[in-house]
């Protein structure tokens, strides 16, 4: 089969996606494919963790709903099925739904009955401080394809520059 | 052989960070130690795994600064655990100090940059785990909530000037969902010998579990159960406060005290001399033994350790036979040689070496 976008080369990727409509077949060559942004399993066979690169080749197939992302940190619902952990403490705001359920699940219970706790109002030390953690977390949202919350973020960091 | 001489000075730490085996506590010939940890994590960074290097090198920098204000753990020590080489950071986690994932010997995970822990008289405080914080009191015995109280004074002190990320109805927020709530994972190091012996131990454990314990080995989180040493621990930290989750432990562990006190008295009655040939054939094993591996020792240690709890062996202490169980371990080893082991047969050598002389210094044995 030849690539679907230059009809050139032969196809040696399927790329799948689920999205609203239905789930969409794209065959492409190595190299539009990696014009394109998609892992192919001849690149991932050469990195060291194979998690990570099972993680990245789900990527390419991402539902919708695990698509979502964490407004902060860029982490995806899919991010956490493959590793069990959440990447910052607003997760629990961006997946609250389905996270509800799973505490459920695990303690038979979602509620917090303990401590309660009022956080100290702590002044950012510095506009650097502040600087850093943006940039921190700009480069994260890249490195993960998050691509519109790398833009806020990066005029956020205008801003204050 | 390498002369490479491991760097760690064990003796920066308070009493040697090894105050928690010294069998003061309640019922120690049973309940060799009890530790309270809560998991806290830091507002405004994204969490351990997730965080860039320079979010974690911060969010320590904002801690340390912070510890100003925390008298529990004011003189307290700071290891860098990624400054530290992999020996001193065995080292550190033999001695129950630090967890496996934060000393990077995780097969999955390195030793991270940023990993610290702060050592104090009252408590600790590991920085860079899972979770960005987890404070921690270790105690000798039985002794719930004398490190209930440590621990909650330190998150009281600490979370009055660092954030801790909160929600309202999820509690204290955690990397991993099983540990969000109350954060707090009480639990107690304990031996049960009797109720091995007595083949009562699957049926304790089984109703361990529904009683929403759960129990691991020596070292926690994925070790295996060796020489009768159970970890049990709460399973579930939401919807249950602080104070119910540590007086559930606290009544399920008096009853299994008295459950295994009463399996050592079935033993005695009914096989009474097979056991104490069992337990005196251990403590020649280990008395005059030229070569022990890790396993052999605990196993063996577990029956003498026994054997002094039924008052058949005198003249040997419990502190002993608890420092025989950390000092025992490779990292301490080296650690006391001076100078890396070579492989696990040298190890095995000069543990039996150091078991040897430990016992004949102490002249116990002697009916």
């Amino acid at each position: 089969m030849l690539c679907e976008m230059c009809n050139e080369r032969d196809a040696v990727v399927e790329s799948i996606k689920v999205l609203p409509t239905g789930v969409k077949h794209e065959h492409l060559c190595d190299k539009c494919a990696k014009a394109k942004g998609v892992e192919t399993t001849i690149t991932m066979q050469q990195h060291a963790l194979g998690d990570m690169l099972h993680a990245v080749q789900q990527q390419v197939s991402l539902a919708t709903s695990d698509a979502a992302s964490c407004g902060f940190c860029g982490a995806t619902a899919r991010d956490f099925r493959l590793t069990g952990r959440l990447g910052c403490a607003h997760c629990y705001e961006a997946m609250e739904h389905s996270l509800r359920e799973l505490l459920r699940r695990l303690h038979g219970n979602s509620k917090h009955v303990g401590k309660r706790y009022i956080a100290p109002q702590v002044q950012m030390e510095s506009k650097v401080d502040s600087v850093h953690d943006l940039e921190d977390r700009l480069r994260r949202a890249v490195e993960s394809e998050q691509f519109e919350l790398a833009a806020e973020l990066r005029d956020r960091i205008r801003v204050i520059e | 052989m390498s002369t490479q001489r491991p760097s760690l000075d064990l003796s920066l730490l308070p009493d040697g960070g090894v105050r928690w085996l010294d069998a003061s506590g309640a019922n120690s010939d049973i309940v060799i130690s009890t530790r309270m940890r809560l998991a806290r994590n830091v507002s405004g960074y994204a969490f351990t795994a997730r965080a860039r290097e320079g979010e974690r090198l911060r969010m320590l920098a904002q801690v340390r600064d912070a510890l100003v204000h925390v008298p529990t753990l004011r003189g307290s020590v700071l290891f860098r655990l990624d400054e530290l080489s992999q020996n001193d950071r065995q080292l550190l986690h033999e001695r129950h100090l630090v967890s496996k994932e934060l000393a990077g010997l995780d097969s999955q995970h390195a030793v991270r940059s940023g990993a610290a822990v702060f050592l104090g008289e009252e408590a600790g405080l590991l920085v860079n785990e899972e979770d960005h914080l987890r404070l921690q009191a270790l105690r000798s015995g039985f002794a719930v909530p004398a490190a209930f109280e440590a621990v909650q004074r330190l998150d009281r002190e600490l979370g009055a000037h660092v954030p801790y990320a909160f929600h309202r109805e999820f509690g204290f927020l955690t990397a991993c969902p099983t540990n969000v709530g109350t954060g707090l994972r009480a639990s107690v190091l304990i031996h049960l010998p009797g109720l091995v012996h007595t083949k009562e131990i699957k049926k304790v454990l089984t109703g361990l579990q529904q009683m929403g314990l759960t129990y691991r080995g020596l070292y926690g989180e994925g070790s295996e159960v060796v020489g009768n040493f159970f970890q049990l621990s709460n399973q579930t930290t939401l919807g249950r406060s602080e104070e119910d989750l540590q007086e559930h432990l606290v009544r399920v562990v008096r009853q299994l005290i008295e459950r295994e006190e009463e399996a050592r008295r079935i033993l005695v009655r009914d096989a009474g001399y097979i056991i104490e040939d069992k337990l005196w054939r251990a403590y020649g094993t280990l008395r005059y033994a030229r070569s022990l591996t890790f396993d052999e020792a605990m196993n063996f240690l577990s029956g003498v350790r026994l054997a002094v709890g039924l008052k058949l062996i005198s003249g040997l202490s419990v502190y002993t036979l608890n420092k025989l169980l950390i000092f025992a371990q490779s990292a301490h080893l080296a650690h006391q040689e001076g100078r890396v082991l070579k492989d696990d047969d040298e190890a095995n050598l000069v543990r039996a070496r150091y078991v040897r002389q430990a016992l004949a210094s102490e002249g116990g044995g002697h009916q």
